[in-house]
């Protein structure tokens, strides 16, 4: 990335710090990223529908309902103050009504959000904590059968379609191994003891001290957070495995080599540290990518989160909540990316 | 000629023609790829998958269609090798004839981004300037989407099918051609042949288009490889969801849905297709990997 690009300090006579304008390069690109993809929301919204206004109302709405409609959205202003006003919406957390639920968008996507976050973080952590040893020993064991194993599991794991995978697994660990609980956060008996105090179902169990329910969320959550961890694995170590190469054939891997440490001291105080900061940017994008890939997951498992709640606000063509949940979503995948992007920035001392 | 002498022809030191140093060009990669076992393998997944494609009305009784109540959720055997789905229809004819719909939406994908991609990237990196930042920007914001949320919405705006369903993951996809294609604008746009074309009077149009774009080519075919297998899982998850192909088109993410019912008793319904996706997916990955190795040695791994 072009550092500062589009941010008038850099270069100027007060001459900030090089690495103030970094920041400021990846502040810039991510409001212009937002603008972006609020255009493109705004775009599918408003423009592309022939009439925006029935596919809100229906085709059975009176004149009147239809009149009011098409005033509240603005639609007899010029296009770029419809923009704004959608804008304007957007900053206040109005992202309209869901027709399928009768209630603000926004207050919808808050209660599903917790759950996609649950899932989407159990799945990146799993990839992360075994995703990098897998790596890490691919790169040491290199050309051997270790190595081998990892690259072929890696491949299958982002080769094979997710919600395909996920099929699978149910038939196999539920239906007939029937080794963890099936679709759904829980039981239905368990439904609605736990006050929900952060949304996450196992933390609120946890504090208030209901064991079964907690044992019952793992065991619906597993399954579903192991197969969207597949492909986080999958990329993980495959990009630790190339780092890893990369760093032990350097020359002050051979320096530690002969200096007569130890091999996993070489290994992991040594090169591991510098790919660390490789990885940080890595596992970013794969948090980010997992968040919206769950759509697929959650369809498959019932799990009611964001994907869902879209998919299904889809097939009722509830373009308020489909564009809301897409806006969420993808706020919070461009987030992640460049706060990964600084993180790794501010990290990593070749860029300071 | 014979074979010694076209080997002697493919690896002489000096070529005398234009067609001689393509040919030994095509040939060296060649050697190199095929000293790959992995990518070789990659390479027949996908050429029987263009066969499966081409020869499919012959490969099939040709009833694939056609539903036959009679006949229906057969477990696989001699009569029914992948065994038949919910409305009697024989799942290894449908594979078959699914192929085509897999090829056609990495055709159409392709012939969509590759175009949009080279063009942004060329004209951006040998233009330079601030016309560079603006296609850049541009291109950085369609590089942060999230790739399949996006489709979903494009696609319920413009209606479920397998052409939006194309254009919504061609929207999604060009960004990173336009990148690769930039940087190698970049590293081209001083070169000496470049500036020979210039004086001979050859316009920015005519350089861009028969000298620097030719040259990009090799980077963002082993992209397009590479990025295939996403395609195809975008395109797979979209039928999944019923927002891409509809049936009765035999496509395989629509199959997968139409035979998640039959999941718990008739397992092979929806695990046949999910197979095929499979092995294609990693096809592309075999290949794109093996294709690297050989146009950009120094980046694999």
């Amino acid at each position: 990335m072009r550092a500062g690009s589009g941010l008038p300090a850099a270069g100027s006579s007060l001459a900030p710090s090089p690495k103030l304008v970094r920041i400021g390069g990846v502040l810039a690109s991510l409001v212009l990223t937002f603008v972006g993809l609020t255009a493109i929301t705004f775009t599918i919204g408003r423009v592309m529908p022939a009439d925006p206004v029935l596919a809100i109302v229906g085709d059975r709405a009176s004149q009147e309902v239809y009149d009011q409609v098409f005033l509240q959205l603005g639609l007899d202003k010029p296009i770029y103050v419809q923009y704004f006003r959608y804008l304007e919406q957007l900053f206040q957390g109005d992202l309209g009504k869901s027709i399928m639920t009768t209630q603000p968008v926004m207050h919808d996507l808050l209660r599903f959000f917790p759950a996609t976050l649950e899932l989407a973080t159990v799945a990146t952590l799993l990839g992360v904590f075994v995703g990098i040893p897998m790596g890490v020993l691919a790169a040491v064991k290199q050309g051997r059968w270790p190595d081998h194993l990892v690259r072929v599991i890696s491949l299958i794991g982002y080769s094979a379609p997710i919600f395909w995978l996920g099929m699978i697994a149910l038939l196999v660990f539920y239906a007939r191994l029937d080794w963890v609980a099936g679709p759904g956060r829980l039981d239905v008996f368990y439904d609605g003891i736990v006050e929900p105090v952060s949304g996450i179902l196992m933390l609120d169990a946890a504090l208030a001290g209901e064991w079964d329910i907690f044992h019952n969320a793992l065991s619906h959550l597993i399954l579903p957070a192991s197969i969207l961890g597949t492909f986080a694995l999958a990329y993980i170590a495959r990009m630790t495995r190339s780092f890893m190469l990369d760093q032990l054939s350097q020359e002050y891997i051979l320096t530690a080599r002969v200096k007569g440490l130890p091999e996993w001291q070489v290994i992991w105080g040594h090169a591991f540290r510098n790919v660390l900061v490789q990885l940080i940017t890595i596992i970013g994008l794969t948090y980010a990518s997992l968040l919206e890939g769950s759509v697929l997951t959650e369809t498959i498992f019932s799990w009611p989160g964001i994907g869902l709640y879209i998919t299904n606000s889809l097939f009722n063509n509830d373009m308020n909540a489909v564009l809301g949940g897409t806006i969420v979503v993808g706020i919070c995948f461009v987030g992640i990316n460049m706060l990964s992007d600084l993180l790794y920035k501010l990290v990593d001392p070749r860029v300071r | 000629m014979t074979a010694l002498t076209l080997h002697g022809w493919l690896l002489a030191e000096v070529p005398v023609s234009k067609t001689q140093a393509r040919c030994q060009r095509l040939f060296i990669g060649w050697l190199a790829f095929s000293r790959n076992p992995v990518a070789v393998i990659g390479l027949l997944i996908i050429l029987g998958l263009v066969l499966m494609a081409v020869l499919a009305p012959w490969l099939t009784s040709g009833i694939a269609l056609e539903p036959e109540l009679a006949n229906r959720l057969q477990p696989p055997g001699r009569e029914h090798w992948f065994g038949t789905d919910g409305l009697g229809r024989d799942i290894f004819d449908r594979i078959i004839w699914g192929s085509r719909i897999t090829l056609y939406i990495v055709g159409l994908v392709s012939i969509i981004v590759v175009p949009i991609g080279l063009f942004i990237g060329v004209v951006a990196g040998y233009i330079g300037g601030w016309v560079d930042n603006v296609l850049m920007r541009l291109t950085d914001i369609f590089l942060a989407f999230p790739r399949l949320i996006l489709a979903m919405a494009l696609v319920a705006a413009l209606g479920p099918g397998l052409e939006n369903a194309v254009l919504a993951i061609a929207l999604t996809t060009w960004s990173p051609f336009a990148r690769i294609a930039r940087a190698e604008a970049l590293t081209i746009r001083n070169s000496d042949f470049i500036l020979a074309a210039r004086m001979q009077g050859v316009g920015t149009a005519g350089i861009l288009a028969r000298h620097v774009a030719p040259l990009c080519m090799s980077s963002v075919i082993v992209r397009l490889t590479l990025d295939m297998a996403g395609i195809i899982l975008t395109a797979a998850g979209l039928g999944f969801l019923g927002l891409g192909a509809q049936p009765p088109t035999p496509e395989w993410g629509a199959m997968i849905s139409l035979g998640r019912q039959y999941l718990i008793d008739q397992w092979w319904v929806p695990t046949m297709p999910g197979i095929a996706i499979l092995v294609v997916s990693l096809g592309f990955n075999l290949l794109g990997d093996g294709l690297r190795d050989v146009f950009d040695p120094k980046s694999g791994s």
